[in-house]
């Protein structure tokens, strides 16, 4: 807690292992983050990105492997199903939260007051959560994981289902959580998203596919990415996935290849962190079979609040 | 409409607890009510005091008498604190010129089936003059004198509603309190109180609290209207029954809070509650009496809570029986209470804190997990 301020704590989880029955949500997983920063779990559906969220905000015991995070009071959580009361009014929501986590009666009324005005909610106080739309539900619920100045906020996609101008609002907050010292650790199964923070960890099927700063993500990214008019025949065509009415195509070439095949020639790009992550997915299924199959990650998306 | 037919039926499959209650529950109805549905006291025990005991004793011997005690030695008093605290049905007190026959009102039912009995047994001696010790010299008269203690005119309202103000509270404790439960798991919510630096029993106070305080204005409410309105006479003492309430409050409101939590949804907690509260009903000596449920049932009687806390609400409203004549039902409430509560604080617990290792509010940052 006393490093949470000048942003030298660091937060995560080491080496879990978690299964639900017979079913292993994560197998091996770490994670990092740091105070001040925002760092992405990013994974399409049955990832494991929620397993991890409630490791680190302390509602799941990992069968084995460490967490680090603060004692209760000093984390903030918004879970998936949001953790807010419909039959509550968003003010009593907040209500309850400054309470439970012991803020004083004037200190839990006026950040709820300011985090409301800033994010568009200051009329809507007294209504009932819901009766609120998705992206003003989504928002509240952030604000009240975000109340009582954690150290760690776990989010689990807070995003998802929100309409752009809702996102923008949800992400001035999520940036002044960070701003105010605390490490934001957020799923999303929006890439544009995860690019915008510091940190991204990609998970697919309870692994680790890849992780690090999205620059790093990009250019380790194996091989050579192509823009091309039209899918692949052949053998290429495993490699190949659709992108803004393109066809994108991988080869997994050796660096030197790479290098015999400069950006701009035989339709060669530079690839951003969604084609990275495309790639990391398909390299993984290239080396596990030869059996062709959709890109592996789910959750593309194009477009939104970027 | 197949389509229809044949989505409701993979539906139902999957919902194992409504195909259960729907082909269990007539089964179960049909064997307790067809075993417990019996208005019908066949013996009534009495207790015999005063010089003629012995000799009233034999004459009432019969089938339909069973006699407890045959005091020679004790007067009117020994035989009404006998039936205040519930140990006979019917007391005869002798040496008077007459004997008197006291029979407990606040047993409706056992009342009835003794008034019966006692008219049979006249005619029997009318009918045959000096046949049974009539030329002993005891004098002992054909037609004894009878009162009826505690509901002298044997209203039903004096006997239904000590029991409703404990249905009301089986009603507000279990079904409702399960209700409230299970809606923080159903929404979502209750993995926000886990992650909530709140301890479980906070929780679960706080969560019962609201009801309590709701249910003990219920039972206030059932109170005022059955003495007011009702005329429903409240002769023992109020502390006394005010904890049995509670202590009885306390045995629901645990059920409720089970109940919710082995339930995934309102639909499953509501079909739950009702099954605890179903055998309460008509198995508490509420409607039937107890001594007229078969043995093989009447078990069951014995395990519910509203058993005991009927027995208690009757004795002290009708009869002002004193608490020490209670202890057994307040042991048992007492001790239900207990098994209860602390089932259901467990419980409540493992759902709450799967995080398990970590409790109470440590300021020092948390490392979690090992054993790899």
């Amino acid at each position: 807690m006393t490093g949470a301020e000048s942003g030298q704590v660091t937060w995560g989880a080491t080496e879990l292992f978690v299964s639900h029955g017979r079913t292993v949500a994560l197998r091996g997983v770490s994670l990092s983050a740091p105070a001040g920063q925002v760092t992405a779990v990013v994974g399409g559906d049955g990832a494991g990105k929620t397993t991890l969220l409630r490791c680190m905000a302390g509602s799941l015991a990992p069968g084995s492997g460490t967490v680090r995070r603060p004692p209760k009071e000093r984390s903030g959580y918004f879970p998936a199903s949001s953790g807010i009361y419909e039959d509550l009014t968003v003010a009593e929501n907040l209500d309850f939260r400054a309470n439970g986590y012991g803020l004083p009666r004037q200190v839990g009324r006026d950040r709820a007051a300011e985090y409301l005005e800033r994010a568009g909610l200051s009329a809507a106080s007294g209504r009932l959560a819901g009766q609120l739309s998705g992206g003003m539900r989504q928002k509240l619920a952030v604000i009240a994981a975000m109340l009582h100045h954690p150290d760690l906020l776990v989010l689990d996609e807070p995003t998802t289902g929100v309409d752009p101008v809702s996102r923008s609002g949800l992400w001035w907050l999520i940036a002044r959580a960070a701003a105010e010292g605390c490490a934001v650790v957020l799923a999303t199964t929006y890439l544009d998203e995860a690019e915008r923070c510091t940190a991204v960890l990609v998970l697919d099927e309870g692994t680790e596919l890849v992780s690090g700063s999205p620059e790093q993500i990009v250019a380790a990214m194996p091989g050579v990415l192509r823009a091309v008019p039209f899918k692949p025949e052949g053998e290429a065509a495993a490699r190949a996935w659709r992108r803004a009415g393109r066809w994108r195509r991988w080869d997994p070439l050796s660096g030197q290849d790479t290098d015999q095949a400069p950006v701009g020639r035989g339709g060669v790009i530079t690839p951003d962190l969604q084609d990275a992550v495309t790639v990391a997915a398909l390299a993984r299924q290239v080396g596990q079979d030869s059996d062709p199959g959709p890109a592996v990650l789910a959750g593309q998306h194009q477009g939104g609040a970027a | 409409m197949w389509a229809m037919i044949v989505k409701e039926f993979r539906q139902l499959r999957r919902d194992r607890r409504t195909l259960a209650m729907m082909i269990v529950m007539p089964v179960i109805l049909l064997v307790v009510l067809g075993y417990a549905a019996s208005f019908d006291v066949k013996t009534v025990t009495v207790a015999v005091s005063g010089p003629q005991a012995s000799v009233v004793a034999g004459l009432l011997r019969s089938p339909s008498f069973d006699i407890t005690q045959i005091a020679p030695g004790q007067g009117r008093t020994w035989a009404q604190d006998r039936l205040r605290d519930g140990n006979d049905q019917m007391a005869v007190v002798t040496g008077g010129t007459k004997p008197l026959v006291l029979i407990d009102g606040s047993q409706l039912f056992a009342a009835r089936a003794a008034l019966t009995y006692l008219a049979a047994l006249e005619h029997r001696f009318s009918g045959a003059p000096g046949a049974a010790g009539g030329g002993t010299g005891s004098g002992l008269p054909v037609t004894p004198k009878v009162v009826i203690l505690y509901n002298p005119g044997l209203t039903t309202s004096d006997i239904m509603i000590p029991g409703l103000c404990g249905v009301v509270l089986v009603f507000v404790g279990t079904i409702i309190t399960s209700l409230g439960v299970v809606r923080e798991r159903q929404s979502g919510t209750l993995e926000q109180l886990a992650v909530m630096p709140l301890r479980p029993r906070d929780v679960f106070l706080g969560k019962i609290v609201p009801y309590f305080a709701v249910a003990t204005v219920d039972l206030a409410i059932v109170l005022a209207v059955g003495v007011a309105i009702f005329g429903v006479p409240f002769r023992g003492s109020p502390a006394a029954f005010a904890l049995g309430a509670l202590m009885f409050l306390f045995v629901t409101l645990g059920i409720g809070v089970l109940i919710s939590s082995v339930s995934q949804n309102q639909g499953q907690a509501i079909q739950l509650a009702f099954m605890t509260l179903l055998p309460q009903v008509l198995l508490s000596g509420l409607i039937f009496p107890l001594s007229s449920i078969a043995a093989g049932v009447r078990w069951i009687a014995y395990l519910l809570p509203l058993t005991y806390f009927n027995e208690i609400s009757r004795g002290i409203m009708l009869r002002a029986e004193p608490i020490a004549s209670l202890w057994q039902p307040f042991v048992f409430l007492a001790v239900l209470g207990a098994v209860v509560v602390t089932g259901a604080t467990l419980r409540f617990r493992a759902y709450l804190a799967p995080a398990g290792r970590e409790r109470g509010r440590k300021a020092a940052p948390v490392t979690q997990g090992a054993a790899a």
